[in-house]
């Protein structure tokens, strides 16, 4: 019997925080223009040591000022991603609950469209709209994967899924009908894309994701309780219904939040929290925090795959991750839906 | 060891507690159109005692209140009229933490979503007595080892729970009530999926453990037979009425067991008086109990 320790924990976390670290150096190397490794490295020290003017300017252009804050966008979308997926799963006691599947990341979407038909000039007002959007949806697909009174497991997922088609029907009907903005790039940003510069500072978005993220952490130990059963956890003292409300909002921010900065990149909330059980265990004070850290990692991983596999060409991270993500789904279906 | 009689004595012939949990006139009543309509099931005003070290068995036909009276118990509820006291305080009333450091309650099986092994289903009975993010201190290992010895069940603690037998998994769950150092054991249909052996052995372990534990215990269930044998007293439902409290040898009566099942029985007198019910088969009308 080896319970959960605050140092197993740190152990954990700080060896996937250094693979993060060493996959973020990897994607800063890579690209449609080759940087050698002891440019990299040099720079990087340059950079550690606050002497950035000794940078080559072309060197900081492409390292610096284009690479870095995707891969930057990418830490803060696979992050989560992973943990709304994992939270998610919690939530609707669904194995194959993520927000891509159940149509959240969609009703996010949908939200930050609208956000831009009404309010492009207010930068703030797409993460807000897109958290809402990601909000209602959830609400929705909650009701209607309910059945005389508990959730259903496969009517949630086709509930979910029949909402993700209506919403991008609902979508596609607002993007042909507005003329005067740039159908591609939206086209592009739905497939989930990073290349877009994010609608507000990195800054910003970090802390938003932080506080979900620990809102969401601090029901760690109840989410343990509460996938054994709703009426159990209760008679263990777990207050269920606010521990569901704050993991409810949690989700739903985070999903606004990677889909505002990326369109919907589908299947790494499914991916990445099944990986890490594997991994490391169910226990969600260990799985929370390595469900952020491996997405960080599987995204930023992706995202440097897309950019170069077809170099100077580059693909929606969201494609990759969909070839990726669909059957380790249809596994799942198969093999852990009871 | 002692023999297994010993503890299977009828209460008379023990010293008795002090009274644990205390039902005074509790009723509830839901429905599915809120407070003005007619409620869809109501369970009417139910008086009973348990003191620690027993075990009272909750009997009723389908559909007469039993898991009603258990969430009450629980205090998972609030009664319409009485109260449910334990050791002089509401169930209700107290904070959810503290309700479940007194009472734990062992629910039919519900599947678990992802895999876990038994000592991290036992070691969660700890849940209540920790706080923010529950690191397990040597304290609650101690506690969650012990309670598996208890149930001889040590052995499985580094199984997974869905590679583990019915009848061990029902040892593994027990397990985790006992790790929240209970006051209150109520139980759901516990011997439900379980065969006759493994039946007899998990209320033996339960009569066991209120003698020792000093837990009072209530079971809801259908085996009138196990009941008889292994309670000391029963709380007899039909219809959401409290029909009957007493011990078995008291509550058991041919009539009054064949109109409330409808169907032919005979009840006889074992060894050490304990009763038996023998089904004969035939269905019967069953008028009266209603009125």
């Amino acid at each position: 019997m080896k319970p959960l320790t605050p140092k197993r924990l740190a152990w954990t976390c700080g060896i996937l925080a250094g693979v993060l670290l060493a996959v973020m150096a990897v994607s800063l190397k890579f690209g449609a223009t080759p940087v050698s490794l002891t440019e990299l490295l040099v720079n990087l020290w340059r950079v550690a040591v606050g002497s950035i003017a000794e940078i080559p300017s072309e060197h900081r252009m492409f390292v610096f000022e284009l690479r870095l804050p995707r891969i930057l966008l990418g830490v803060l979308v696979g992050a989560a991603l992973s943990v709304a997926g994992a939270g998610f799963q919690a939530l609707l006691r669904n194995p194959l609950a993520d927000p891509y599947v159940l149509g959240v990341s969609s009703g996010a979407a949908l939200g930050a469209i609208l956000s831009l038909i009404f309010a492009a000039t207010v930068p703030v007002a797409m993460p807000l709209a897109a958290s809402l959007g990601a909000a209602v949806t959830t609400a929705a697909v909650y009701l209607l994967g309910r059945r005389s009174g508990e959730i259903d497991s496969y009517t949630l997922l086709l509930g979910g899924i029949v909402t993700a088609s209506f919403l991008s029907g609902v979508i596609m009907f607002l993007m042909t009908t507005l003329s005067g903005h740039d159908l591609r790039g939206f086209a592009f940003w739905l497939m989930g894309d990073l290349s877009s510069p994010a609608p507000v500072g990195a800054g910003w978005l970090f802390a938003a994701l932080g506080l979900a993220v620990g809102a969401i952490y601090t029901t760690a130990a109840d989410l343990n309780l509460i996938i054994a059963g709703e009426q159990e956890a209760m008679h263990l003292g777990v207050d269920v219904a606010r521990v569901k409300l704050v993991v409810y909002l949690g989700a739903s921010v985070l999903t606004g939040l990677a889909v505002s900065v990326s369109g919907a990149i589908g299947f790494v909330g499914l991916l990445v929290p099944h990986m890490m059980r594997i991994l490391v265990g169910s226990d969600h004070r260990v799985l929370i925090p390595t469900s952020a850290l491996g997405g960080a990692i599987l995204v930023v991983a992706a995202d440097t795959l897309a950019r170069t596999i077809v170099a100077p060409t580059q693909i929606a991270v969201g494609a990759l991750t969909a070839i990726a993500g669909a059957p380790t789904f249809l596994y799942l279906l198969r093999r852990r839906l009871p | 060891m002692s023999a297994p009689h010993d503890v299977l004595e009828a209460p008379a012939r023990r010293a008795p507690g002090e009274v644990r949990l205390s039902v005074e006139q509790a009723s509830y009543a839901y429905g599915a159109g809120g407070e003005r309509a007619a409620p869809l099931f109501t369970l009417g005003a139910t008086s009973f005692q348990v003191r620690q070290r027993e075990v009272v068995a909750v009997l009723g036909p389908n559909a007469s209140g039993k898991s009603t009276l258990l969430r009450l118990l629980a205090g998972a509820a609030k009664p319409l009229s009485g109260r449910v006291l334990l050791d002089g305080f509401e169930t209700v009333a107290l904070d959810p933490r503290t309700r479940a450091q007194r009472i734990a309650v062992v629910q039919q099986e519900t599947p678990l979503l992802f895999p876990v092994r038994a000592w991290e289903y036992v070691i969660q009975g700890r849940h209540p007595y920790g706080r923010g993010l529950r690191f397990e201190t040597p304290e609650d290992v101690a506690i969650a080892e012990n309670a598996m010895a208890q149930l001889g069940a040590t052995h499985l603690a580094e199984r997974p729970m869905h590679q583990i037998s019915g009848g061990e998994k029902q040892r593994i769950i027990l397990a985790r009530a006992l790790a929240q150092q209970p006051l209150l054991l109520l139980l759901d249909e516990p011997t439900l999926h379980l065969d006759l052996g493994a039946q007899v052995e998990l209320l033996r372990q339960l009569r066991r453990l209120a003698e020792e534990n000093r837990y009072a215990v209530v079971i809801v269930t259908h085996e009138l037979n196990l009941a008889a044998e292994f309670a000391d007293q029963v709380v007899l439902l039909h219809h959401g009425k409290c029909l009957r409290v007493g011990p078995p040898a008291e509550v058991y009566r041919t009539e009054l067991l064949e109109q409330l099942y409808g169907t032919q029985i005979e009840v006889e007198t074992g060894a050490r008086g304990v009763p038996r019910v023998i089904v004969r088969g035939r269905a019967i009308s069953t008028p009266g109990l209603d009125s």
